[in-house]
């Protein structure tokens, strides 16, 4: 039973690089993530106003009883487009990246695992798939497939496949070498009980961190497309299309741009703050920085 | 060197054939006949058919594919169907205005983010450190199009100290000219500094902990000394890198970042060649700049190999 005893000390060891506490700004970011995403799942049942009715006499209202927010440029209730457009926004953030968590982490687990042709061609496609400014290739597909909801997610869950095969290529490479899986390899255990039993359990976790990662740069690639007026069709609010919208306004009603900008910042933000938080966790090499 | 040169370019061939193809496939597979976006929904049958015949669409695709490469390996990217104009002028035209930008905001950037990894690395740990780190990660999690528009309102809506967009060729009043692109260069700089900030500043402290230093200030020298000469140094590695990455995200940020400001750069080209349904200039921009991304990407391999011969020699 040499290898029990290997595996051992750093299973011990992990625990003592943590830190004692996640802090209080990690629980700050959690309630916020939390609220937000109760209030865009919620927004059916919330006595908001259409966010999409106009009301021309009511153009860029200051904040009343009847419109908390004020209106936008076109007399559209502030507060109701801030709350559906979260939901645009958490909907591709999250769809988008579950993508390249689901079709990135499966490809890297593979080439990691049975490394030859396989890894050469994986990571051969990849690489070209970088070479792409990610930005210009969705800005490009985009415009080609029509702007629309599953459209913006597909592409740009795609973009982010090759970000994931490298995160669970390394792990899986380092972990394939480890004793558990030599002595499963050993007990006879098939490629696929190797895989799904004793890899992808070790493997998730740094993938999840990622996916994190990736929810707050999702939300910045959608944000960003929506702002050129390239990313969910109008008259559908998102914030990233709401701060382009507030553009045009910014010497009469700068709210209108302020408002959605500080709910992204926020949200992205406390998406960093959780991912790096448990990258932290999960990544020994990196508990000196 | 040689060897590790000739390996690398090798590699490059491939790259860039694929590169070209997905290209091709993202202008080609997708819906929207080329035929109908140049004559009009009002064009007859005939007319559309004569179009795709002269222009080759009727041919397979692989064929159109391979007479596209090899009018590229001639040199010819093709022309607009709306401007006239070819692809090579067109790019020509632009490139100077997004190359200036992507130097100020990468000189901007670095000017912000060296001194302060400095600062932060001697005192490491202390009130200083922690607050500088802590806003250059939130600072990354401030997108561009972002601080465009805080930027905007606070230097051209406020305090009317500049101008929110527009554009004056360098030759022709270069103060001017440099007055339109400070707003977007901070723009672009905002985004790179917590970048070179956090990995210039963890590198430093593992390079203070070395025996070398402590001799150095066994013997005497001044703590500045130390600091930009013998610790700096070794560091350039790892700033060519973030330099070069760097230039890699400028493209695309670049992109909102022009189209914001109104900088007639090679983003804006790309952004109305898609508004407009302009295909060709499409695809012969995104070609372009995805293979200028990949040449980048390889000087920025040999540049790491130059500063670093464990890499050259494999043993990295």
């Amino acid at each position: 039973m040499a290898t029990l005893e290997l595996s051992l000390p750093e299973e011990v060891e992990q625990p003592v690089r943590r830190k004692r506490g996640l802090g209080l700004l990690f629980w700050f970011a959690i309630s916020w993530i939390v609220i937000i995403f109760a209030v865009a799942i919620l927004a059916p049942v919330l006595p908001l106003q259409n966010p999409v009715d106009m009301d021309m006499l009511e153009r860029r209202a200051w904040i009343s009883t009847e419109h908390w927010l004020g209106t936008d440029g076109l007399g559209r209730d502030e507060l109701a487009r801030l709350i559906w457009g979260a939901r645009v926004s958490l909907t591709v953030g999250l769809c988008a990246p579950l993508i390249g968590l689901i079709v990135g982490g499966a490809l890297g687990l593979l080439a990691g695992y049975f490394r030859g042709r396989f890894e050469t061609l994986v990571v051969g496609s990849m690489d070209v798939l970088l070479a792409f400014p990610p930005l210009i290739f969705a800005l490009a597909v985009v415009a080609y497939l029509g702007q629309s909801i599953p459209n913006l997610t597909f592409i740009l869950g795609f973009l982010g496949i090759p970000a994931f095969m490298r995160v669970s290529r390394a792990a899986t490479l380092t972990l394939a070498r480890r004793e558990f899986v030599i002595a499963a390899e050993a007990l006879g255990a098939t490629h696929a009980r190797i895989l799904l039993r004793e890899l992808l359990p070790n493997v998730f976790l740094p993938l999840f961190a990622f996916f994190l990662l990736g929810v707050a740069v999702t939300i910045v690639a959608e944000g960003s497309l929506s702002f050129l007026g390239l990313g969910v069709p109008p008259p559908m609010a998102s914030w990233g299309s709401m701060i382009g919208e507030g553009r045009e306004s910014l010497e009469m009603a700068p709210r209108l741009a302020f408002l959605p900008a500080f709910a992204m910042f926020v949200t992205v933000l406390a998406f960093n703050l959780v991912g790096d938080t448990l990258r932290a966790l999960t990544d020994p090499r990196q508990g000196a920085l | 060197m040689l060897n590790f040169i000739v390996r690398r370019l090798i590699y490059l061939v491939p790259v860039l054939l694929a590169v070209s193809l997905l290209t091709f496939l993202i202008a080609s597979l997708l819906p929207g006949d080329l035929a109908y976006v140049i004559l009009g929904d009002q064009a007859t049958p005939e007319k559309v058919a004569a179009l795709r015949h002269d222009m080759g669409l009727d041919q397979p695709m692989w064929w159109r594919y391979l007479s596209w490469v090899g009018q590229v390996l001639q040199g010819d990217l093709g022309r607009s169907f709306r401007t006239g104009q070819t692809v090579l002028q067109a790019v020509a035209e632009r490139i100077p205005v997004s190359i200036e930008l992507m130097l100020l905001a990468e000189i901007i950037g670095l000017v912000i983010g060296v001194p302060l990894a400095i600062a932060c690395a001697a005192r490491a740990g202390s009130a200083f450190d922690r607050f500088m780190t802590g806003g250059a990660f939130a600072m990354l999690s401030v997108p561009s199009f972002l601080s465009a528009i805080l930027l905007i309102y606070l230097f051209a809506v406020e305090l009317r100290w500049l101008p929110a967009t527009g554009y004056v060729p360098l030759t022709e009043d270069p103060i001017a000219n440099l007055r339109f692109f400070v707003l977007p260069a901070l723009t672009l700089a905002l985004a790179e500094w917590p970048g070179i900030m956090r990995v210039l500043r963890s590198d430093m402290i593992a390079t203070l902990q070395e025996d070398y230093i402590s001799l150095a200030k066994a013997k005497g020298l001044k703590p500045s000394r130390i600091l930009f000469v013998h610790a700096l140094k070794p560091s350039s590695l790892t700033l060519v890198t973030i330099t070069g990455i760097n230039i890699g995200r400028l493209i695309g940020g670049a992109l909102i970042v022009e189209s914001i400001f109104a900088l007639p750069g090679i983003g804006r080209l790309l952004v109305g060649a898609i508004y407009t349904r302009d295909l060709i200039i499409l695809q012969g921009v995104v070609l372009l700049v995805a293979s200028g991304f990949v040449i980048m990407n390889f000087i920025v391999d040999m540049l790491y190999a130059v500063l670093d011969p464990r890499i050259r020699h494999g043993h990295a």
